[in-house]
């Protein structure tokens, strides 16, 4: 069999980084960047050198431990999503200034689309802000690539360099030959230097001139200049692009017959753009357009507003994902020819739910119980989709279900009726965000209920472990945080643990919960059930899975499919009744206690 | 390398149905047969019961989309996929639906059913309605189209083999789903019961 291997995009980042001596590597889970970590530490589990391989409790801790390992000397990179990239902004910032010493790369996933996010934002601009060089690939095998590039880079330079590849790259397979791996040696050894390490304003100043310095002669630096593809083509007109737009653009060019015609560049470092590419094209071209995602971070650096064309000029939509067809219309009216209209049917998808049997299903509806008219802040994670419920009012970002109940709380508390607010968080979102919230919640004394959806993993990206777990990335043993500890000692008065499995006891103690905080602050209920797709799951399962029957008497009210919405209970129109379907229940029971007409029984074996 | 095929197959379903693993079989047979290949997947929530969409492309390419009007082929593993996914097929282009009814297709495209969750049942592996489908677009596209995809049965055997090498009743039970889905199309073949929409082949 060939060498070649099937490797998804983040595989191969993740190959690359053990290719370049990568040391220590650490990241918060988020799509699409969440297997670059478990392939790394996957990676290591078959080697005997030493790394260090974490899930950090959230992308700011995940990138202060990395860049303090390039600080030491090592190779380094701490990988996230982009909206994680919010939460690592404030290190990010200062780490461009201070600069580094051991390669250190930040890999920032994008989601143009947005597919599973809740912004298409574009790490690029942050790369601009920070004033560091990014690296956009357009394939995994360049993302591959680019891994080794960037370290090279980071240390020529002495500066963190973002590698950001988008949803297509990451969750692109293609066949890639591995590298090898070499022995990694490397040298700790932690240089004091205060006037840069723990520079004071007066010193930033300087470090800030540095930077300058440092991204004028990264704008010139070979390695990463932008690549003439397509050396026969001669016109008036040229197209730039970037990332997966130019590896749809290429066969969008070969498609129209226009690879021989319009001379096409693929830009590698969309920042800093190489100042003498940014030259040759205004002073070669007539007409230049520029196809990137998702803002247009190159084409805000050609000078020539008159002869460019984008995203500023409308000729490129600002919003959505570029597919290959959009870039073949705009190509197509770019070169002068007509393109065939595509006709594509908006049939609406099917919408994703919670998996039957998932424990934060009857969570839900025993919050709905407990607190009918109440208002529902909710966060990032699989319950989100608790919104099929309708026991989600409010996604903002990470932990801020916490804060938003607070906020309510506050617009409300000097009317006459305040409604109840029930919040609902994860077991990984509370750790990663939740806690400064819940602390700030406890000092302002907000009434109000948080339910922490205590399903032992982070599961909506792959079942990573939390900080309760006591699991590391390559499945060695940690100390656990116990989450009714942190709840406790952040002085909430009232925390209780329950099981939403049984789901009487579940709603009544909700219930003394809402009474609680009405009178007296905030109150926590743990909802505590492993997750059914968990790999980690340690705990043998204490009950037996509970075969259940529709009865004849079922009339077809639909309440439990309304309000309960388990994809297991399907409404038979012919017989206009509710009906099991065997293969996806997993025997939760919990629609035993769901419907009002108890026509939902258990079956017994005689 | 064999630079000349390039195939380009849409699979589609929902979220826990196993659309990844058979683009993923299907990938690694590419690259047995010495071809170059590119995929791509929904990930995230989607994966929770959602629509989700690979595509799969044999051959050289750069771009890991397929571009609709372009597409060789489809498996669907809902049926209502051929109305939302449909628009991604070339006009001479073959589908497989997991069905019991018929679907409809485009003129010229030549859609065959088959009821993979009823088959799933009776080989007592619920779960296996992507691997009878695989089969199955095997066995149509060999043996009912003069056209050929780029592995054989045989192929996509040899990936399964290599991938479960350790599980030995996984590997068993997969090998049966994929016999029964090109099994089903035989079958078909012989009670003349296929169904094809637009043209008729044989």
């Amino acid at each position: 069999m060939s060498k070649r291997t099937l490797m998804l995009g983040n595989e191969a980042i993740a190959q690359g980084l053990m290719e370049s001596c990568c040391m220590m590597a650490t990241s918060y889970p988020g799509t699409p960047a969440s297997e670059i970590l478990s392939t790394f530490a996957a990676l290591q589990k078959k080697r005997s050198d030493k790394r260090h391989i974490q899930w950090a409790v959230n992308e700011k801790v995940a990138f202060e431990i990395a860049y303090t390992g390039s600080m030491a000397g090592l190779r380094t990179a701490v990988s996230m999503k982009q909206v994680g990239l919010n939460v690592a902004s404030d290190p990010l910032m200062s780490a461009a200034y201070l600069g580094v010493k051991g390669g250190f790369v930040v890999i920032s996933a994008d989601d143009p689309g947005p597919h599973s996010s809740q912004t298409e934002q574009d790490s690029r601009l942050m790369a601009m802000m920070a004033r560091i060089p990014v690296l956009d690939p357009d394939s995994p095998r360049q993302a591959k690539e680019m891994v080794a590039t960037a370290f090279e880079l980071s240390e020529a330079f002495k500066i963190p360099v973002m590698l950001r590849p988008t949803t297509r790259v990451c969750h692109a397979r293609q066949d890639i030959e591995p590298g090898s791996v070499p022995s990694c040696k490397p040298e700790v050894d932690f240089q004091k230097e205060p006037t840069r390490w723990a520079a004071t304003p007066k010193f930033r100043f300087h470090l800030h001139q540095e930077l300058e310095k440092k991204l004028n002669d990264v704008s010139r630096y070979s390695k990463t200049a932008p690549v003439r593809l397509n050396i026969e083509a001669k016109a008036s007109s040229a197209l730039i692009a970037s990332g997966v737009a130019a590896a749809h653009a290429k066969e969008v060019l070969e498609d129209l017959n226009l690879w021989q015609v319009i001379p096409m560049y693929q830009v590698l470092q969309p920042f800093p753009l190489h100042q003498e590419f940014i030259s040759h094209m205004i002073n070669t071209y007539d007409e230049i357009l520029v196809l990137e995602e998702t803002t247009g971070v190159i084409e805000m650096q050609l000078a020539d507003r008159s002869r460019v064309k984008g995203k500023l000029s409308h000729s490129v939509p600002m919003v959505g994902e570029l597919l290959p067809e959009t870039i073949r219309k705009i190509v197509g009216e770019f070169a002068g020819i007509g393109t065939e209209r595509m006709d594509i049917p908006s049939e609406p998808g099917v919408r994703p739910t919670l998996c039957a049997g998932c424990p934060h299903r009857a969570a839900f509806f025993a919050v709905k119980k407990a607190a009918p008219k109440g208002i529902y802040p909710s966060d990032i994670g699989c319950y989100t989709l608790g919104l099929n419920l309708g026991a989600v009012d409010t996604v903002l970002c990470m932990g801020a279900a916490v804060s938003q109940a607070a906020g309510f709380y506050h617009a409300y508390k000097n009317e006459e009726k305040r409604p109840d607010i029930v919040a609902t968080i994860g077991d990984s979102t509370f750790f990663h965000a939740g806690i400064p919230a819940l602390v700030d919640a406890v000092v302002q004394n907000v009434r109000f209920v948080l339910v922490i959806l205590d399903n032992r993993t982070t599961a909506m990206t792959g079942n990573q472990p939390t900080p309760a777990m006591g699991i590391g990335a390559v499945g060695e043993s940690l100390t656990s945080v116990d989450i009714e500890r942190v709840v406790e000692g952040s002085g909430v008065g009232f925390c209780r643990v329950g099981d939403p499995y049984d789901l009487k006891e579940f709603i009544s103690l909700l219930k003394e919960a809402v009474k609680y905080s009405r009178e007296n602050g905030p109150a926590v209920v743990i909802s505590r059930h492993p997750c059914l797709l968990d790999r980690f799951r340690k705990e043998t399962p204490t009950r037996q899975p509970v075969k259940v029957e529709v009865a004849d008497t079922c009339d077809g009210c639909a309440f439990c499919i309304q309000h309960f919405e388990c994809p297991a209970l399907v409404f038979n129109e012919t017989e206009e009744q509710v009906r099991i379907d065997p293969i996806l229940c997993n025997g939760c029971g919990v629609c035993i206690s769901v419907c009002p007409k108890k026509s939902i029984k258990e079956v017994k074996d005689a | 390398m064999n630079n000349s095929i390039r195939q380009q197959i849409v699979i589609s379903g929902v979220g826990g149905q196993g659309v990844l693993f058979i683009t993923r079989l299907l990938a690694e047979a590419a690259i047995i047969k010495g071809l170059s290949v590119f995929t791509s997947e929904t990930h995230g929530m989607a994966q929770r019961g959602g629509t989700v969409l690979s595509h799969l492309k044999v051959g050289n390419f750069a771009s890991p989309l397929i571009q609709p009007g372009n597409a060789n082929g489809l498996l669907a593993l809902k049926p209502d996929s051929m109305a939302r996914h449909g628009y991604f097929l070339k006009s001479d282009a073959w589908a497989v639906v997991n069905s019991r009814e018929d679907v409809i297709a485009k003129p010229g495209i030549w859609a065959y059913t088959i009821d993979a969750e009823n088959l799933a049942q009776r080989i007592h592996n619920p779960k296996a309605v992507n691997l009878i489908l695989l089969g199955f677009a095997i066995a149509v596209v060999s043996k009912a189209l003069e056209k050929s995809l780029f592995c054989a049965f045989e192929d996509v055997i040899t990936v399964l083999q290599h991938r479960l090498a350790k599980k030995k009743q996984m590997l068993d039970d997969a090998v049966k789903a994929i016999e029964t889905g090109f099994d089903g199309f035989l079958n078909q073949l012989f009670f003349e019961h296929n169904t094809e929409i637009g043209q008729k082949n044989h």
